[in-house]
């Protein structure tokens, strides 16, 4: 494992399959009467966050504090950030402080990567811009596999996703959940598919590990997984389709759409969700439905990724860039 | 289960117990954790991984062959409550399994393959007090190879066995090593 999580192409097959099977047996600890280790003790994880987020920043936070380490929350709001202070201040401030990890969600994409030149600790990315959520994909493989690839005593440890079909849908464009999937999904062996309208998919999409697809309905009855994207209408500066009705006419998993996939097929959504928009409120709340499910794994997941990181020996303190 | 520095001269790869001894070691064990508890009742076996488990389930399955008694196994993991962590990089979880009915009110026997410093023992009971309140606890090791380092010993041994802390001892097992037998080498893996 590297020091930093900041992409998922940062991880090779062996990192990731480590990352969810350590995920696998901390699992167990949901059903104990004491959900915590002390494993983090004394250690220090800073949470970063410039973008407002509830699941991310919580999740985190749980997975820090169940592992015993101490954790500090900073939001943009109300701190010196509205006076002016920039990101590369915030961080010695942070390093100063001596904290062992950060955890940075930023509105550039960029903005982990940078940050890691600047500190200590180990830098963890939880989403910059529309770059990268590296966490959020290992949560939803984490998902995926306990779903698909069985959950008996074994568990599924030390098992891929090979030949899974994924068929990731909507504002890829905007999506650093959509990004990190991609290569983490096709890192374990899933074969990707990105269905979007053109003016929703980025134009480098002709490099990435998966394949693209205009028509959802044609997809549907071939996935194994589908992922539905939020319809990030906070970034989107320009009219990238012509009415949220036609978006959703066209995009949109409703009942009818959800009838088509196969048995076994799940439904995934990063959330926050826009019922009604990409998803219908009868396929959210719906028994294929693992929205629910992906927020008690996002806690799991981030607790495998914080004792990876930070569990073992200190990584030496190599030539800090000031 | 090894430690060690430079190469000794003397037994090097020696084997101190073969599958037989193990086997009549184990035996004895049983025997004895059935008349410590008085026939065994209320006890469950916890093996500490990786090779702690299969031992368990050894002295669970002579334990029914002998009395008829259907004890509980399972496996108790130990990696995150271990004092060495920052010694190394992070390490893979082993798996901790808890029978149903979990540990309340049971005598739990911890079951190992060697005792050498006491610190993973102290580390499986930190662990066992975060699952439940035992009426008892008690320790079974295969073997025991002295220099403790904390205050903790053996209630059930299956072979005392004189060391230095420069050798190795290396417990061999069929379920995960395809044979039974315990050796002792001098040329430890150098740390």
């Amino acid at each position: 494992m590297k020091r930093h999580l900041i992409s998922a192409a940062d991880l090779s097959r062996d990192d990731a399959l480590l990352i969810l099977d350590t995920a696998t047996e901390l699992a167990s600890l949901a059903d104990r009467p004491i959900k915590k280790l002390p494993t983090l003790r004394g250690r220090t994880v800073v949470n970063l966050f410039y973008e407002d987020s509830t699941r991310t920043r919580i999740s985190f936070e749980a997975a820090a504090k169940r592992l015993s380490a101490d954790v500090i929350n900073f939001s943009a709001k109300g701190s010196s950030v509205a006076k002016g202070e920039s990101l590369k201040d915030t961080a010695l401030t942070l390093e100063a402080m001596g904290a062992d990890a950060v955890i940075i969600r930023h509105g550039a994409s960029g903005a982990a990567h940078r940050l890691a030149g600047w500190v200590r600790g180990s830098v963890l990315n939880a989403g910059d811009g529309t770059h990268e959520h590296p966490t959020q994909a290992l949560l939803d493989a984490f998902t995926i596999r306990r779903r698909l690839r069985g959950t008996g005593a074994a568990g599924a440890r030390g098992a891929g996703l090979d030949g899974l079909r994924v068929t990731i849908v909507g504002d890829v464009l905007h999506s650093r959940v959509a990004r990190s999937n991609v290569l983490l999904l096709s890192t374990l062996g899933a074969e990707v598919t990105l269905a979007a309208p053109p003016t929703l998919l980025p134009l480098a999409v002709g490099s990435w590990p998966c394949a693209v697809s205009y028509d959802l309905d044609s997809e549907l009855p071939k996935s194994d997984v589908v992922m539905m994207l939020r319809v990030q209408q906070e970034r989107m500066t320009a009219a990238y389709f012509p009415s949220v009705r036609e978006y959703s006419r066209r995009y949109g998993l409703d009942t009818a759409r959800m009838a088509r996939l196969p048995g076994h097929a799940i439904v995934m959504h990063p959330g926050p969700m826009n019922r009604g928009v990409e998803i219908a409120a009868e396929v959210a709340d719906s028994v294929r439905s693992t929205i629910v499910e992906q927020v008690a794994n996002g806690v799991t997941t981030r607790m495998a990724v914080l004792y990876l990181l930070l569990g073992g020996t200190e990584f030496p303190a190599t030539g800090v860039a000031r | 289960m090894c430690a060690a520095s430079s190469p000794v001269a003397g037994r090097d790869g020696l084997a101190v117990l073969d599958a037989e001894e193990i086997r009549r070691a184990l035996t004895r064990i049983a025997h004895e954790i059935l008349e410590r508890t008085h026939g065994g009742d209320g006890v469950i076996l916890l093996g500490i991984p990786t090779r702690g488990v299969p031992l368990a389930r050894r002295l669970a399955a002579r334990i029914g062959e002998f009395e008829g008694l259907d004890v509980p196994c399972g496996s108790l993991d130990v990696t995150m409550h271990r004092d060495d962590l920052r010694l190394h990089p992070a390490r893979a979880l082993g798996r901790t399994e808890l029978p149903p009915g979990g540990v309340d009110g049971k005598t739990v026997v911890l079951v190992d393959d060697v005792l050498y410093s006491g610190r993973t023992v102290r580390a499986a009971l930190d662990a066992l007090n975060d699952l439940g309140r035992p009426r008892a606890v008690q320790l079974a090791v295969l073997v025991d190879r002295g220099h403790r380092e904390l205050p903790i010993r053996a209630d059930y041994v299956g072979k005392n066995l004189p060391t230095s802390q420069r050798e190795v001892v290396h417990v061999l097992l069929t379920e995960v090593d395809a044979q039974d037998s315990v050796m002792i080498s001098g040329e430890g893996r150098q740390s």
